[in-house]
């Protein structure tokens, strides 16, 4: 039996109000409450709220049949939180009857898959204990941003403990393969990886009330006709998208609402379809291959590529720039820095500085609130330069400080080893030298006395007249003499006192005594 | 006189300018009756509207005011004429508005251009529809002399002219060869040139102007005469509260950012600066059809968190921009006078302003430097921005410099202007 497998994405950022030059270091308050609050309550009532209830419906009637399955941004809770409490009511309800999987995301719908590892992990766990805080239930299945996916990120999701992974079923990657299959992680093969079919999900998603389409109108029939030709064996069809498509971007005067009101009981009619969610299909079915994503992928635009929100100088210096604060914000544990940092980070501020018109204008478009994307950029960057001021103010950039710190005793310590080399290879120039002036110089000499130990000195003076004794005192220097006298015998000492006072002695004479002296030293050591 | 906008409606330096004048002709006892084209709704059938002074608000103190309005009247000319608006983009301009009028979002024209669908697209159609009714004006009013400023009304000058037989004076603000460069409109260029040899005198703002009247479009050197434009003191001492807010040095760049301003100097300039040091922001107010250009090079540069973009400023923005500048920049390529310099010392900014402007050839305390010299404005932004005692010393200088330069005495020059032929 083939597995239908309906995920939905749940996101509204944080848009910015228009922040001037004038405001920074002014005005701490990014973010345009009216307008945030009128987009949460219009789409609350256009789609949340009757789409809520028409899933609910549909889960009386077919119990544990029919399974959805959502990812809620972290930012969407938070302002369903403060302008429609409601809403988040009723998705609480929706995953109360255990028909309702809750995937795991970014806190922030954020980018951080594509540039800082760390960030992401920290944004997956904020994002894994808020849904558990407020639906009572831990999310196993992942899908990140936009399902931007890589052979990478697979792999670091794998390593958070996650089962199965949701991503794009994009051409260039599949080629002749089909998205309908379970695919594994080209690192790590524990994680399973489901493809969205972006031909039966954009059917609804784009095309549903497009009246050029040839195929318009869509009945629930005329789409499951569609899934009846798809090849038998084929496991599972993953039908992915906004969830805002219904009521949002497909009008209710479409008729999307009663299309996916008829649709679950004509897919179920035949017995040939079952309902499941990501877990389940975690649990039931074995990849067939692993699939090579070497260059991240999403599922935006014809590319099915990341340009939509990085590509240009705009988007490369804003993303860049808001990175470069991630560390510092991470230590700090900064509530009010970190409030603001999660709602820095979300996609849609670069989104709305894409430049590529052309393929996706229309979608782009409508997506965006700003005239142009220089507006986008202008406003996100005097935003961006307010609150690196207040982070480096709060949390001076501690790695810089220890690179100054670590480059200016870096150079001290040059300085001292200069010195040291200096003094070093002054020395032994001048014991080189004094080698070289022969022998002599390192024969001991008259003053080496004062170096030796007391017993030698006794042996030394031991048979040396007292006269020449004094003699060769005579002029020595203090040290010496005091080093000299208490080693001398009594007889010799009071001789020596006599003599001390009244002699007289040529400095020849001295010179001579002291030489014989120093030989006996020389014999002595 | 034939002027195209008139405060608070102001695009440029024009009305400004025009303003200061007639205040300061009107102080010299000459009775004015000021003309100005603007684009109604659907209401206004009439092609004259005679203006009171109490429809008008212009910020001057009452006294100042109720002697100013006895002697200058003021009239609004049913037209869409655009200022710093070619035929060209006029054209595209107007096609646009019909397309889409709630998509047009440019903030220069959004308030001073609303299409009512009863106008001409064609810029030089409206340029004749004005000369049309300043005949009909000057058969009707009662004056010695004609005052034109800049081409869009010298078609209606010369029409006053031929109507009245008085005497027609053209006031040169901007060329088309300081607009366009070397890429000059020949239907603008052939306006202008006639304009000037059917006037009897025509004023010049600088001698760069001056110079290039006479060589380039042949005019009669004796009759050209340079009158240099002043500057109001400043009539709202009421911003000390306000102060900057970041810690950085603010370098500022003021006008619209069009080739003719010279704003990629500036941002390459911004650039040595900030490889150097950090400490410094730069800001880009103003808005023109190379500022999408200018965003995308500062992106490029990596540099967008140390350089702003404000928009076009009004009002009292000017002058919080000016509160919050270290040092203001003109780099422009041509600039017949540039009077935004002034405004800035005025206000106790040092300037750097570019060898190629009229203003240059008046101020001894601004520092001057080629506009394609990057490296020369980098260094002096640079040093205006670390050595204190180098910029007190112009802010000081500066200030009393620009307080002598009053429209009092520069319409002194312009009333000369008006004896001499008279």
């Amino acid at each position: 039996m083939k597995s239908i497998c309906f995920y939905f994405q749940v996101h509204q950022p944080f848009r910015l109000r228009t922040y001037r030059f004038f405001d920074i270091g002014r005005n701490h308050f990014y973010y345009d409450d009216y307008f945030n609050r009128m987009i949460m309550r219009r789409i609350a009532e256009k789609c949340y709220l009757p789409m809520n209830e028409i899933l609910m419906q549909q889960i009386k009637e077919f119990g544990s049949r029919f399974k959805v399955s959502f990812s809620i941004s972290g930012l969407a809770i938070e302002q369903m939180e403060l302008y429609s409490p409601e809403v988040l009511e009723s998705f609480k309800k929706l995953v109360d009857t255990g028909n309702v999987e809750i995937l795991a995301e970014t806190y922030a719908h954020s980018l951080s898959s594509l540039k800082d590892a760390a960030e992401f992990e920290r944004q997956v766990k904020a994002h894994s204990e808020k849904i558990e805080q407020v639906f009572g239930v831990r999310p196993v299945s992942f899908r990140n941003t936009e399902l931007i996916y890589s052979d990478n990120i697979g792999a670091q999701v794998a390593e958070m403990g996650f089962k199965v992974m949701l991503t794009e079923g994009a051409k260039h990657v599949l080629g002749w393969k089909s998205p309908n299959y379970m695919y594994a992680n080209a690192i790590n093969p524990k994680l399973k990886v489901l493809l969205r079919n972006f031909r039966l999900s954009d059917d609804i998603a784009f095309r549903f009330s497009q009246q050029s389409w040839s195929e318009w109108p869509v009945t629930a029939e005329k789409f499951v006709g569609w899934l009846d030709k798809i090849n038998p064996n084929e496991e599972v069809v993953n039908l992915f998208m906004d969830y805002e498509t219904f009521g949002e971007h497909q009008w209710a005067s479409s008729g999307i609402f009663n299309f996916m009101k008829a649709l679950p009981a004509a897919i179920l009619k035949h017995g040939k379809y079952s309902f499941s969610t990501p877990a389940i299909l975690a649990e039931k079915l074995q990849p067939v291959s692993a699939i090579h994503v070497p260059y991240p992928i999403s599922w935006a635009d014809e590319e099915r590529d990341v340009t939509a929100w990085l590509g240009n100088d705009m988007q490369d210096e804003s993303f860049a720039k808001l990175y470069a604060l991630s560390e510092t914000i991470r230590n700090s544990k900064d509530i009010e820095l970190m409030r603001d940092w999660n709602y820095l980070q979300s996609s849609d501020h670069f989104y709305y500085m894409c430049t590529k018109w052309f393929s996706d204008g229309d979608v782009h478009k409508y997506f965006n609130h700003y005239p142009s994307p220089y507006e986008a950029y202008i406003n996100f960057m005097n935003v961006l330069s307010d609150f690196q001021n207040r982070v480096n103010k709060k949390y001076p950039d501690t790695s810089k400080m220890f690179q100054e710190v670590a480059e200016k005793s870096g150079q001290i310590v040059k300085q001292i080893g200069n010195q040291a080399n200096e003094a070093i290879e002054d020395l032994t120039a001048k014991a080189k030298s004094r080698i070289k002036r022969g022998e002599e110089s390192i024969k001991p000499v008259f003053d080496d006395i004062k170096s030796l130990s007391d017993a030698r000195i006794k042996k030394l003076i031991k048979d040396i007249e007292a006269e020449d004794l004094v003699a060769a005192l005579k002029d020595a220097e203090q040290e010496l003499v005091n080093k000299v006298i208490p080693n001398m015998s009594k007889a010799a000492r009071k001789k020596y006192d006599e003599l001390e006072q009244n002699l007289k002695i040529k400095k020849s004479q001295v010179n001579q005594i002291r030489k014989t002296i120093e030989e006996k030293l020389r014999g002595l050591i | 006189m034939f002027g195209w906008e008139f405060p608070p409606h102001i695009t440029g330096g024009l009305g400004t300018a025009c303003f200061g004048l007639t205040k300061g002709l009107a102080k010299h006892g000459l009775e004015i009756i000021f003309v100005v084209p603007k684009a109604y709704g659907d209401e206004s059938q009439e092609a004259v509207r005679l203006v009171n002074a109490s429809e008008v608000t212009v910020d001057i103190d009452r006294e100042d005011e109720r002697s100013y309005w006895d002697r200058v009247q003021y009239m609004e000319v049913g037209s869409n004429i655009i200022p710093y608006v070619g035929p060209e983009s006029f054209e595209n301009l107007t096609e646009e508005s019909k397309r889409a009028t709630e998509k047009f979002q440019s903030r220069v024209f959004s308030q001073k251009f609303e299409f009512s669908g009863k106008y001409g697209s064609n810029l030089m159609e409206e340029v004749a529809r004005y000369a049309l009714i300043g005949s009909s004006i000057a058969t009707k009013q009662d004056f010695d002399i004609i005052h034109a400023h800049d081409w869009l009304t010298y078609s209606a000058g010369v029409a006053a002219k031929e109507t009245s037989g008085k005497p027609l004076v053209v006031h040169m603000h901007a060329t088309e060869f300081d607009r366009s460069g070397e890429n000059i409109n020949t239907d603008v260029y052939a306006i202008e040139r006639r304009g000037m040899e059917m006037a009897d005198r025509v004023i010049t703002v600088s001698n760069l102007t001056r110079r290039i009247v006479i060589d380039r479009y042949g005019i009669d050197p004796n009759k050209v005469f340079t009158v240099h434009n002043a500057v109001e003191p400043s009539d709202k001492p009421d911003l000390q509260g306000f102060e900057k807010a970041v810690d950085e040095k603010v370098v500022t760049f003021l006008g619209r950012i069009t080739f003719q301003k010279g704003p990629e100097y500036f941002v390459e300039a911004a650039h040595k600066i900030l490889k150097r040091d950090p400490n410094v922001r730069f800001v880009m107010a103003g808005t023109g059809d190379l500022l999408n250009k200018m965003v995308l090079r500062v992106a490029q540069l990596r540099m967008g968190d140390r350089f702003h973009f404000t928009g076009f400023l009004k009002g009292d923005d000017v002058d919080k921009m000016f509160a919050m500048s270290d040092v203001f920049v003109m780099p422009s390529i041509s600039e017949p006078f540039g009077i935004v310099p002034l405004e800035a010392m005025r206000s106790n900014v040092p300037v750097v302003i570019s060898k190629q402007s009229g203003v240059a050839e008046i101020l001894k305390h601004a520092i001057k430097v080629d506009f394609w010299d990057i490296d020369a404005m980098a260094d002096a932004i640079y040093g205006l921005c670390h050595y204190q005692a180098l910029s007190n010393t112009f802010i000081r200088f500066g200030k009393d410099e620009v307080d002598s330069l009053k429209w009092e005495h520069a319409s002194l020059e312009v009333k000369k202007v008006y004896e001499s032929v008279l």
